[in-house]
């Protein structure tokens, strides 16, 4: 269900749908009902709705008093009200009370039109949108024909003799309860969805809604039957059109998650698929009552059992609702406050353990079951603190550390969460942590293992130096090593000799485990440690014995072998501006569509493309639940502007000279503004395949043709910091991990999405491009945007270059740290080249002649060159 | 010119130019050093209760100051005055008991600036000027309680805010204003009960004034007193289709530029910014400079992030000039067109995605 545009409304604070909420009215229990409001808001409602209609009350002084109380609560406050009445003095006295554009719900054309355009006149002296129903002076409309028709004549009058702003009108036609009984009643749901049609596509900018718990009237009791109807309403209301909705906000199962057979039937009777849906779903409602359509949450009997078992369960299942309840209750059983966590919490966490070492577990339930953990032991804190114990004995104490220069840390986070939950102490130290920090801590910590982390290439070498100054310092506790650019080759040739203690490589989160139980284990660790070091000590042999050089031809040779672009056949388009420009704030609705999926699933190890992983028999279910809570997070970032995407992006007139691209500040190409220095193929390569170079796709200078370069330094990760606090303040690994892995995406999206814009627009060479995402993510389009640091230009170095060319510092928000890492996290750079050949590639290995005319070009010594171009040598420095 | 050729003008300078207001009246009646027998004057000598700091009575009893004022503003290179009228409301005057003068006080106000204005339109045809009838935020908050044990609390109603609001702009436009200008607005909803009023008075009147609103982010914060973000607060406000939206005081230069920035970016009409002279020091004095001002609002002149410009708390006539000078010649901001998408606010803004 693509939910990314769908707006939800709170539902629970209003007295006609609620009896607890009525009840607490009733008995002015105010401060519970705030809470009602207050979890509505955390549970993801973007709005909520407040309706005070009720015979015993007055509906209008309690209106006022609510909204007041709500104005002082900001965790509330923060989103808009939808004031919902059928009395329009109780919607004037709700106007008076709110500061910020709320919802009118609702008015409409039942006592004609006089009245109706004086209410929409006045709402719009008070600022706020309506909620319209189908509704006229003959009654509700019921058929599809009907509710538009009202609803056409709704939007006419509003829009023309009031002059209400038509994305300000919200059409309700009328959600009815199906499975009733009443034959009549069948179509009620295909009706509402051709309504939603209708309107969508004939009133422009306005937008559907209605209450969704009445179409599963019939089942009340039911709960999961009456989820299960909601959902699949939603499923199919929301392409029809329907783009928000009153709903349980936190209480949505996903369609894929209902099953099957309630599924089907249920299908049957809101698509009014066959004459005895109602019958089929009657017969089996019954034994889905309390049994849950979505097991974990709608089935409570686990409740009933035994608190060690509760806790196992909660742990298992990831869900924190009752984890502070469940754990004070095993706290008053338990003699001291620490057998709770060595017994029923680690007994938990040690099945959560066995199930993701079986593959019966995946990443995503393993943080979650991980953050239920956190908060258990959080609660328990302050009273093993108050008995002043040593603490629970782990099973080692683990420092992770991403290394200086580098910032990225998801990887590093969720090996983290995976050592805690195998009883592991883990010291987190963070990012960008210098050599002596890490060995510090260490030993004043009497660590068990160090664990090294890092994403970008000079974190390799980073990697290296702490190595060797563990083994000056004469450290013997295992290293770790991991991150995407970390190898099993890379740490046995280039990271295992510098120290003498077990170095290991560590390949994903799933092996941590493993790994870090055998070297802390007295019987296990000697095998492994030397089975280990013979494994390196082959890996190196085989390096040393394959002279790589061989393969590489002279630079000059490769010079020889250059792409050979034709610049009489092609001519560089012209640029619609040259120099730079700054875009600021940019639409992240507009990117989520750009969004590619893949990436974000490998990031919790789940492997397989998008969207066929959703399906996939193994991990499909974990994916599925995943992308749920993805998008869900998705839509707060975007709706309530977690983060800030800004980009700035450039053109200036280019050349290439040899494999340097000139970059001139005016026309006439006299005044060098600044020189990109690329690098060129040296493998030896088969007939007919070239030395290719990036430079080779810009024209030459001696061809007399003018060509153009591109830059673009892109984030989508401004603002981050604060929500990650928040999740971090609430031990919620997940979430946070969830929201750096989102920020990711939407980086790169919003990359994906300027590159789009560059070619049709800016530099306007495909002006009349189109292709489907998948396309865009194939790259089926003209020209490239290489990123330094990347294969086609691996030398990091060229960024502090294209970030003063750009002043992306200033203009995007994006700062380097010392090994070249852009912060925030969540950001792109790199170049824009436009030849209709123009493609990617890897640099590969280099010889010592292009290390030597390179650091000439670039104006640095060889050393420097060879430090930041260590993975790419394909000789060993002196 | 009468007041169709005047809004006329207005529009026109308008497109063309990044218009100037005038700075701070209480600064400049500080200056004259009046005591409590001056504010008085003949007519209230016998008023029982104290009536010193009482700006908006000068009005009524030392119109000749009031007029001084708006001369040396006009002067300097103002293009629009404001009216000596921030605290003439009911509810605003209910501290000197002058609850009965509040009309009277926007009438004359109106009409001494009103007089300074056609003066200087006169001696400079090709640049008119406009008179601003301002309205203050009053001294009470309709969506905050002043008791914090009592949050549901509220000591003034909607319905009392938009009666007083009404009848200042009602003498306000008898006193022969040319805007009307909601300023220091630090509770979203006194501004809300405020146009309200406006709009009910300009269809009893049958005519309608261009308003310009702005309002005040009181610290560090970013937001209003009230809670709300720049971006929730214009939300709140577009429907009245403003002549411009800003912000004004309590904030210098350097402390308002990113919520202007951030207006800036969202508001689709014009937008203005009248800041204080810095922060207040130590002795609650401001220490900014004219020159200092004038580098600042040059700059968010040039990044296009301006409408109109000009001066609160601490500026003078001087700092007025300097910024007049800033800005000559330099294009005002492009007023930008929204997408038709749902926008709703809280304290946080809302943007429905589609």
């Amino acid at each position: 269900m693509s939910v990314a545009g769908f707006i939800n409304i709170g539902e629970r604070t209003n007295v006609t749908g609620s009896a607890a909420f009525k009840k607490l009215i009733l008995a002015g229990d105010y401060e519970a009902a705030l809470a009602v409001a207050r979890q509505q808001v955390e549970n993801g409602a973007q709005i909520i709705d407040v309706n005070m209609d009720e015979g015993m009350l007055d509906s209008e002084q309690a209106m006022v008093t609510f909204l007041n109380l709500i104005a002082s609560e900001p965790d509330i406050s923060r989103v808009p009200i939808m004031i919902d009445s059928s009395k329009w003095s109780v919607i004037e006295a709700g106007l008076k009370c709110v500061q910020g554009k709320a919802i009118v719900n609702s008015i409409s054309l039942k006592e004609g039109e006089a009245p109706f355009l004086e209410q929409a006149r006045r709402i719009r002296r008070y600022g706020a949108a309506t909620v319209v129903m189908a509704f006229d002076e003959k009654g509700q409309a019921e058929t599809a024909e009907r509710k538009f028709a009202i609803c056409k004549r709704s939007y006419d009058l509003l829009t023309k003799i009031v002059g209400f702003p038509a994305e300000d009108v919200i059409f309700d036609p009328n959600i009815f309860a199906v499975a009733t009984g009443i034959e009549e009643h069948n179509n009620f749901c295909l009706e509402f969805f051709e309504a939603a049609r209708l309107i969508r596509e004939n009133l422009p900018y306005a937008h559907v809604s209605g209450g969704l718990s009445n179409v599963s009237f019939s089942f009340r009791g039911n709960e999961p039957v009456r989820r299960a109807m909601h959902s699949v309403f939603l499923y199919h209301a929301i392409p029809a059109g329907m783009d928000m909705g009153i709903v349980n906000a936190g209480q949505l199962d996903v369609y894929d998650e209902i099953p099957t057979e309630l599924r089907e039937r249920v299908e049957d009777v809101i698509l009014n698929r066959r004459p005895d849906a109602t019958d089929r779903l009657l017969e089996i409602a019954e034994q889905f009552r309390g049994a849950g359509a979505r097991k974990q949450e709608a089935d409570l009997s686990w409740r009933e059992a035994p608190v060690n078992q509760r806790l196992t369960h909660a742990l298992v299942n990831g869900l924190n609702a009752w984890i502070e309840e469940d754990t004070e209750e095993a706290r008053q059983q338990a003699s001291r406050p620490l057998e709770v966590i060595e017994g029923p919490l680690m007994d938990g966490m040690n099945v959560v353990g066995d199930l993701f070492g079986a593959g019966k577990m995946f990443l995503p339930q393993v943080v979650k079951s991980a953050r239920v953990m956190k908060q258990a032991v959080a609660y328990l804190l302050p009273y093993i603190e108050a008995e002043k114990d040593e603490g629970a004995r782990a099973k080692g104490k683990v420092l992770l550390a991403t290394v200086k220069g580098d910032v990225h840390d998801i990887g590093k986070n969720i090996v983290g969460v995976v050592l805690q939950c195998n009883n592991f102490e883990v010291l987190d130290l963070g990012v960008m942590v210098p050599a002596a920090r890490i060995l510090d801590t260490a030993k004043a910590e009497a660590v068990d293992i160090i664990g090294l982390s890092g994403l970008i290439t000079p974190s390799l070498e980073e990697m290296s130096q702490v190595a060797r100054e563990m083994t000056r310092q004469g450290f013997e506790v295992p290293l770790l090593i991991g991150g995407a650019t970390t190898s099993r080759v890379h740490t046995a040739v280039k990271i295992a000799p510098n120290y003498h203690g077990p170095t290991v490589h560590v390949l994903d989160a799933s092996r941590a485990v493993g790994v870090a139980s055998t070297l802390i284990s007295e019987t296990n660790r000697e095998t492994f440690v030397a089975t280990l070091a013979g494994e390196y000590q082959e890996i190196r042999d085989k390096r040393a014995g394959s002279s790589k050089e061989d393969r590489l031809v002279s630079l000059d040779d490769a010079r020889a072998n250059r792409y050979p672009a034709d610049w009489t056949a092609h001519r560089p388009e012209r640029p619609s501006f040259l120099g730079t420009r700054v875009f600021d704030a940019y639409d992240l609705a507009e990117l989520v569509q750009y969004i590619d999926w893949t990436p974000f699933f490998r990031t919790w190890e789940l492997a397989g493309n998008y969207p066929r992983i959703l399906e996939d028999p193994v991990v499909g279910e974990s994916a599925t639940q995943l992308f749920a809570d993805a998008r869900a997070m998705l839509q707060r970032i975007v709706g309530e502007r977690w983060l800030t995407a800004r980009a700035v992006i450039g053109f200036w007139p280019a050349n290439a000279v040899g494999d340097d691209v000139e970059l001139y500040a005016d026309e006439p190409r006299r005044e060098v503004l600044g020189t990109v220095h690329f690098l060129r193929q040296q493998v030896a390569k088969r007939d007919g395949r070239s030395d290719m170079c990036l430079a080779d796709f810009v024209a030459p200078k001696e061809s007399g043709v003018a060509d153009w370069l591109g830059g673009f330094a892109i984030t989508a990760g401004i603002g981050i910091d604060a929500h990650l606090k928040v999740f971090e303040a609430r031990h919620d690994d997940y979430n946070a991990i969830m929201l750096k892995a989102l920020a990711d995406r939407l980086a790169e999206a919003f990359a994906e999405r300027m590159h789009q814009r560059v070619r049709a627009e800016f530099w306007g060479y495909s002006p009349g491009e189109s292709f489907s995402n998948e396309d865009l993510i194939k790259e089926r389009y003209r020209g490239i945007r290489p990123a330094p640091g990347y294969p086609a230009c691996p030398d990091h170095t060229e960024k502090p270059a294209l970030f003063r060319l750009l002043d992306a510092t200033d203009k995007a928000g994006i700062s380097l740290t010392e090994s070249m890492a852009m912060l925030p996290t969540a950001s792109v750079s790199g170049y824009y080249l436009s030849h209709p050949e123009a493609q990617y590639f890897g640099v590969g290995r280099i010889g010592r002649d292009q290390v030597a005319d390179y650091a000439r070009r670039k104006g640095e010594s060889v050393a420097f060159v060879e430090r930041w171009l260590a993975s790419n040598l394909a000789y060993d420095p002196d | 010119m009468n007041r169709q050729e005047r809004l006329e003008a207005l529009e026109k300078a308008a497109r063309e130019r990044i218009l100037v207001i005038d700075g701070a009246f209480g600064t400049m009646i500080q200056g004259y050093r009046l005591d409590e027998e001056a504010y008085r004057g003949e007519r209230f000598k016998d008023w029982p209760k104290d009536v010193k700091g009482n700006n908006d009575l000068i009005n009524l009893t030392q119109p000749r100051i009031i007029r001084e004022i708006h001369e040396a503003y006009l002067e300097a290179g103002a293009d629009i005055v404001e009216t000596n009228t921030f605290s003439s409301t009911t509810i605003a005057q209910a501290d000197y008991g002058m609850e009965a003068l509040a009309a009277e006080m926007n009438r004359e106000g109106a009409r001494l600036a009103r007089e300074a204005a056609d003066a200087w339109t006169a001696r400079t045809p090709d640049r008119p000027r406009w008179v601003a009838g301002a309205i203050g935020p009053t001294n009470r908050t309709a969506s905050l309680s002043p008791d914090v044990n009592r949050p549901g609390f509220r000591n003034v109603s909607f319905d009392e805010l938009r009666a007083a609001y009404a009848e200042a702009t009602r003498a306000l436009i008898e006193g022969g204003v040319d805007l009307i200008l909601l300023e220091t607005i630090f509770d979203t909803l006194n501004a809300k009960a405020a146009l309200f009023a406006v709009d009910e008075v300009f269809g009893e009147l049958d005519l309608r004034l261009p308003v310009m609103i702005s309002g005040t982010i009181t610290d560090a914060s970013g937001r209003t007193l009230s809670g709300q973000t720049t971006e929730a607060f214009w939300y709140a406000l577009r429907h009245a289709k403003p002549f411009s939206i800003g912000l004004n005081c309590a904030l210098g230069p350097a402390q308002m530029r990113q919520h202007i920035a951030d207006l800036s970016r969202v508001a689709d009409t014009r937008v203005s910014a009248y800041p204080n002279a810095g922060l207040p020091n130590e002795m609650g004095e401001y220490d900014e400079t004219p020159a200092m001002m004038r580098d600042h609002l040059r700059e968010w002149a040039q990044s296009g992030l301006l409408n109109v410009v000009g001066g609160c708390c601490g500026t003078t006539p001087a700092h007025i000039r300097a910024i007049a000078e800033a800005v000559e010649g330099v294009p005002p901001r492009p007023v930008p067109e929204l997408d038709h998408r749902l926008r709703l606010s809280g304290l946080e803004p809302f943007v429905a995605a589609v």
